[in-house]
């Protein structure tokens, strides 16, 4: 493996850290019935966002996904405004009119989580095509799951980034599930990397749970995007540690559907524990050092909580507001 | 005045607008030929980067619109049969029309859908819906559909300098309709209708093709003593409520013709609006005259039995004085 810098390394591990931290206190506060709506954790895919948004700039564009907290906060999202917008507080990203599956921020090149599966791909495609159109050497990712691997969205965008030679990075997460169906059941082949090959692009598979290998790959489809080597299908192999939805259970009424063997691969696995280990095993930083940053993201996101408790509801005069330009 | 086409006032409203702004783009199945004629011409004075050819995925490319619009550029998605934004629904309900406000405010999407609305051409029911209501549904989209060249040019002129999605529907039935269109430069607002013909019994009001049924109806009437006032509304969403109140108030009469599915209609939003906010002015129940209920079949006399007519119109005035 290519060497990466100890900042590189401590900079994943801290986005890690923030996003695990973060959806471990939206769980819990979900399961206390303080957030309305649904929310889909991160929790297990955390270095697929990381190790893909590392390599890239802050004016680079990603699109997201119904599990998009975690792209938010990889892309240097601010978490009281995050937390703020699950809370549906008018001081959040969205004003409270988006929510968990709808956040936003423009001005870091997050244009979005989406609710609709596979419905952030081709905005992403029109985020590429606008960098080549403007000259700039911006690149766009779109993240979206082996669900979306399925929806005609994926085959019309990543056909259509191929023939446009557009500098888009197609970020496939495949935690194993659409929803509670096995990925196995829903495709019959093992990689949807393989899928690249249809469209003539490149294609390659990662181990998602670790951090720093898919920050290489991504660095050599961000490189190659860049200098106009088009698009680029990453399939990262991860784990959701949750559900798919948190209160699931509701939903499934005591019938399980996690595969065994899955659950037993992903036990040998945590993104944050491999992170972790080699980091103590690389003398990049101590376990103690590690434990101060750890402390610090658990007080940056108490503090959202608070910022977010503390925010005003929206008013009901900005429900006619942010409409027609 | 030159007269021109309706197809070449949209060839001449497009090539304007992108010698004006370089941010406008045009991208869709076939446009550098421009199997329709409407964007003929324009590959050749724009160049592949800005006349771009797609393949056929009507979802992919209104999304890449979107993306687009929403990083600089203002696109124009050619989607050539209005029936083709069935397939690219997800993006423009879902994305395109929401994302400004389910953003709070944070995306600004200049960005129009282009496409050709209702029958005409014997092509059958996949090649011969009109869709405008569908989109009329939608919060936060403009809808704009144009009946006479000169209305057509300066209407897309206006939606494309326009700063939120809008779905432009071109009347395929209208392509070849000539009319005056001045070469000087001239924008219409969006939202604005335009009263073809001036009345004083009646109130019909309507939008694309059925503008000119409408008007051979209102003919017809006038032999009988019957004032017809014809209102084309233009743009379907926002829609100009005042101007329908304002007739309705001196006629008393409103009958509202449009050429889709009788459900949900265009016309079932205006009559309602009439009934709702102007029923002391009316003498008589308002009258919607729209398409049989039925997908639109092949045969041409079938066709045009599907479609509002002239005496379909005429009779749903002559209801309003029964």
């Amino acid at each position: 493996m290519t060497e990466v810098s100890a900042s590189v390394v401590l900079d994943l591990y801290q986005r890690m850290l923030r996003i695990r931290r973060f959806e471990e206190a939206v769980g819990g506060l979900f399961k206390q019935g303080q957030l309305p709506g649904f929310v889909h954790l991160y929790v297990g895919e955390e270095a697929v966002g990381v190790g893909v948004c590392a390599a890239l700039r802050a004016d680079d564009y990603i699109t997201s996904t119904h599990r998009g907290h975690g792209h938010v906060i990889a892309k240097g999202g601010d978490i009281n405004r995050m937390m703020a917008e699950l809370f549906g507080k008018a001081s959040g990203y969205c004003k409270g009119k988006g929510g968990s599956m709808h956040i936003a921020d423009f001005s870091i090149g997050m244009l979005g989580a989406c609710g609709i599966v596979g419905g952030g791909i081709p905005v992403a495609v029109g985020a590429g095509l606008s960098a080549k159109y403007r000259g700039t050497d911006q690149v766009a990712v779109c993240f979206f799951g082996d669900g979306a691997a399925n929806e005609g969205s994926f085959h019309e965008s990543l056909n259509l980034a191929a023939t446009l030679t557009l500098p888009v990075i197609f970020v496939c997460e495949n935690n194993g599930y659409g929803e509670f169906t096995p990925a196995r059941q829903a495709m019959n082949i093992e990689n949807i990397a393989d899928r690249a090959a249809a469209y003539g692009m490149f294609g390659v598979i990662v181990d998602g749970t670790d951090a720093l290998a898919v920050y290489m790959v991504a660095v050599e489809a961000v490189e190659r995007a860049r200098a106009g080597g088009g698009p680029t299908l990453i399939e990262a192999k991860t784990h959701r540690k949750g559900g798919h939805a948190e209160g699931e259970d509701a939903f499934l009424a005591g019938q399980k559907y996690r595969l065994p063997e899955e659950l037993a691969a992903m036990a040998a696995k945590d993104p944050l524990e491999i992170m972790h280990r080699y980091i103590v095993e690389h003398a990049i930083a101590s376990s103690g050092q590690l434990e101060e940053m750890d402390n610090a993201v658990v007080r940056a996101v108490n503090s959202a909580i608070d910022f977010a408790r503390n925010s005003p509801e929206p008013d009901y005069a900005s429900l006619y507001e942010d409409t027609w330009v | 005045m030159p007269r021109k086409t309706y197809i070449q006032a949209i060839q001449e409203a497009l090539a304007e607008e992108m010698r004006r702004d370089e941010r406008v783009l045009l991208m869709g199945e076939d446009v550098r030929l421009g199997v329709f004629a409407g964007t003929r011409g324009l590959h050749a004075e724009f160049g592949d980067r800005r006349v771009i050819d797609t393949p056929i995925s009507e979802l992919a490319v209104a999304g890449a619109g979107v993306g687009a619009a929403a990083t600089g550029l203002r696109p124009v998605v050619d989607l050539m049969f209005g029936t083709f934004l069935y397939l690219a629904f997800d993006q423009i309900a879902n994305q395109a029309g929401a994302m400004r406000y389910m953003f709070g405010g944070q995306a600004t999407l200049p960005l129009v859908y282009m496409t050709q609305n209702g029958a005409g051409s014997s092509a059958g029911h996949h090649h011969s819906q009109s869709v405008h209501q569908f989109f009329m549904n939608m919060p936060l989209i403009k809808v704009v559909l144009p009946s006479t060249p000169y209305d057509v040019k300066g209407l897309l002129k206006a939606a494309i300098r326009d700063d939120n999605p809008v779905v432009f529907l071109n009347s395929l039935a209208l392509g070849g309709k000539r009319g005056e269109v001045p070469d000087e430069e001239y924008t219409i607002p969006l939202g604005v209708a335009d009263v073809k013909r001036a009345g004083a019994d009646v109130t019909i009001c309507t939008v694309g093709a059925t503008v000119y049924t409408s008007l051979a109806a209102a003919e017809e009437l006038a032999k009988e003593g019957i004032s017809a006032e014809v209102i084309d509304l233009r743009t379907l969403s926002p829609w100009d409520k005042d101007a329908v109140l304002a007739s309705v108030k001196k006629t008393g009469r409103f009958v509202a013709v449009d050429e889709s599915f009788p459900t949900c209609s265009a016309a079932s939003e205006w009559a309602a609006t009439v009934a709702e906010h102007a029923f002391g002015d009316l003498k008589a129940a308002v009258q919607r005259v729209n398409n049989e209920d039925v997908p639109m079949p092949f045969s041409p006399k079938l066709e045009k039995a599907v479609l509002p007519t002239t005496e379909k119109i005429v009779a749903a005035v002559k209801r309003t004085f029964a």
